[in-house]
């Protein structure tokens, strides 16, 4: 295999704005590119790139690959898909990865399918097996209940999505220098069979997991959709955000908005507190990057107790209000 | 119109646990149900279908017991399935899996107007297997979908985004992975439930599909699995008990200590 020793981000961006998750993954892509040597790169398709390149380096970017087209300033699946296939015919990176958002979860296994390439999906974890020369491409398997160490030792390049807040972001400084390389694609030949005719960003009861400083989560254990209120004046006492178990959404307790896990979203509070929540790895997989984890459960045995720094075992109708109350007293 | 519906069947994955001792999932006893965010594109095939008519089919890979999963959606109103299954197929990444039911899709006779995916499976977690089934069949491909509008020469799909949602025509034939959000599942109906019990299920194999034999199965998948483990355990854990009052203050003690709270 006769492949560019570099790692690519793809650097996704709608009208001119880079998803947060490119920086996460330029900073965890400089760890990889370290340990492998290879040189760590940033494929740009935009309408107008050079607004974005001083962030792109400053987060690690040594070289970056720039197509520009008016067609690409917002997203749509056929233009970025032969952008993106075109660049890795013709540079023939060893490894790519993608943020794990709606735009690359749709990009990458188009890309992928496209040069017959491997892709593995919302990992948690990558490293470098130096002695083979692979990525190492950790995630959590069958429904999140294992984890699984997936490679790619025959095919090229070597592709992951991860989920935003999985990895910390991290400039290097604010004065970062590189290549750029500009490339066209012609993107004339590709005929227009979607046109996206609306776009709209929601805040109306959005709730903010992903910015929560605190989270306090109900899992099964609550016993019942009204015991979310507990949960909910705890979380309001400590000015956090409400979480919730996939067992307590499937069932209708709260909505899927609430949901963290594999499935829900991935978040990286200073402090997770976990109440009622067993810790299927699916739910793990959504918040063990927190700072500081507490898990409230009655049963000793729980397998959240694996992954928490402060255990609490009892009764969380009777902690979670005493928790709640010895907080407002602090704060009085 | 016709719609085609690619379902998977999925172990029960709430039901299963892992043996700390082994480091193994006990999957013995664990149910087969239909993927959730697959019944969930099923339900919207047959609401377009209940307004526009039409016919809807079921396309699964699997073992042979996949099967009952197809059972399970004629019960609940699909028209026809068809199960794609050989020994050659099996340990298929989503890779292979794409290219393959991509040459089922193609072996059907009449022309295919929309093809529905649930957004990901729950077992494997991927969303890849819509996408790359879309782009081997070559149709567009909408991810994420929420509604889905019949218009003259398409559709107009709402797709749900990180932030909000984007609004899209899409010419057909057309091809969305569906999310939980788009519907209310309905109930099996009685009638069509003894139906599926009888119904003819014709299985596709190697020879049916005549896929080039590199791009199936093992050999097909770029992607192995490297090992299989347990998360590993926090070490420097402190655990509680006693009376809720005196654990939480000796929790907050400890957390004001760290300077968290």
């Amino acid at each position: 295999m006769s492949t560019k020793k570099e790692i690519w981000v793809y650097a996704e961006q709608e009208n001119g704005k880079l998803a947060g998750t490119v920086f996460e993954l330029l900073s965890e892509g400089r760890k990889l590119a370290e340990k492998s040597g290879f040189t760590l790169c940033a494929l740009l398709a935009s309408a107008d790139g050079k607004p974005m390149h001083q962030e792109l380096f400053n987060y690690g970017a040594k070289k970056i690959y720039n197509v520009e087209d008016p067609k690409l300033v917002t997203y749509q699946n056929d233009y970025f898909a032969k952008v993106v296939d075109q660049l890795l015919k013709s540079e023939e990176p060893e490894i790519v990865l993608y943020g794990a958002s709606t735009i690359g979860r749709s990009i990458a296994p188009t890309v992928a399918v496209m040069g017959w390439a491997g892709l593995t999906a919302d990992c948690t974890e990558l490293d470098f097996d130096t002695e083979r020369n692979i990525l190492l491409q950790t995630r959590p398997a069958f429904g999140g209940n294992i984890m699984a160490t997936i490679i790619c030792p025959d095919h090229r390049p070597q592709m992951a999505t991860v989920r935003s807040n999985v990895f910390k972001k991290e400039r290097v400084s604010e004065n970062e220098t590189g290549e750029v390389i500009d490339v066209t694609v012609d993107l004339s030949d590709v005929p227009e069979r979607m046109k996206r005719i609306e776009s709209v960003e929601e805040e109306i009861n959005m709730v903010d997991l992903k910015a929560a400083e605190y989270i306090v989560s109900g899992g099964r254990g609550i016993g019942a959709p009204e015991n979310f209120d507990k949960i909910e004046k705890l979380a309001n006492m400590l000015g956090g955000a409400v979480g919730a178990s996939r067992a307590t959404v499937d069932a209708g307790w709260i909505s899927h908005h609430h949901q963290v896990g594999q499935t829900g979203k991935t978040v990286c509070p200073l402090i997770y507190i976990a109440c009622g929540i067993s810790g299927a790895i699916q739910h793990l997989a959504g918040m063990q990057s927190a700072d500081l984890i507490i898990a409230i459960n009655k049963d000793p045995d729980a397998p959240i107790f694996d992954v928490a720094d402060f255990g609490l075992v009892g009764d969380l109708h009777e902690v979670v209000p005493e928790f709640t109350k010895q907080i407002a007293a602090l704060k009085a | 119109m016709n719609i085609v519906v690619c379902i998977k069947q999925v172990p029960d994955s709430d039901k299963v646990t892992i043996d700390r001792e082994t480091n193994r999932l006990n999957r013995a006893g664990v149910p087969s149900i239909i993927n959730p965010f697959d019944e969930n594109a099923l339900e919207m095939a047959l609401q377009l279908k209940d307004n526009h008519g039409g016919k809807v089919t079921v396309l699964s890979m699997g073992p042979p017991q996949a099967e009952e999963a197809l059972r399970t959606a004629l019960s609940l109103g699909a028209d026809e399935a068809i199960l794609v299954s050989d020994r050659k197929f099996g340990g298929a990444d989503t890779w292979a899996t794409s290219y393959t039911l991509s040459l089922a899709l193609k072996k059907i006779e009449d022309p295919i107007d929309l093809i529905l995916f649930g957004k990901q499976a729950i077992d494997g977690d991927t969303a890849q297997v819509g996408p790359g089934v879309a782009h081997f069949y070559g149709v567009p491909m909408i991810t994420y979908a929420k509604e889905c509008e019949v218009t003259d020469d398409g559709f107009r799909v709402k797709q749900v985004t990180d932030r909000g949602y984007n609004l899209w025509e899409v010419e057909k034939p057309a091809a969305l992975t569906v999310v939980k959000e788009a519907n209310e599942l309905r109930m099996p109906n009685l009638r069509k439930k003894l139906a599926a019990k009888k119904a003819e299920i014709p299985t596709w194999g190697f020879d049916d599909l005549n896929p080039d034999e590199e791009k199936i199965g093992l050999s097909g998948s770029p992607t192995k699995v490297n090992k299989v483990f347990a998360p590993p355990i926090k070490l420097n854990k402190e655990i509680l008990s006693g009376e809720p009052a005196d654990m939480v203050k000796e929790l907050i003690f400890k957390l004001r200590e760290k300077k968290v709270l």
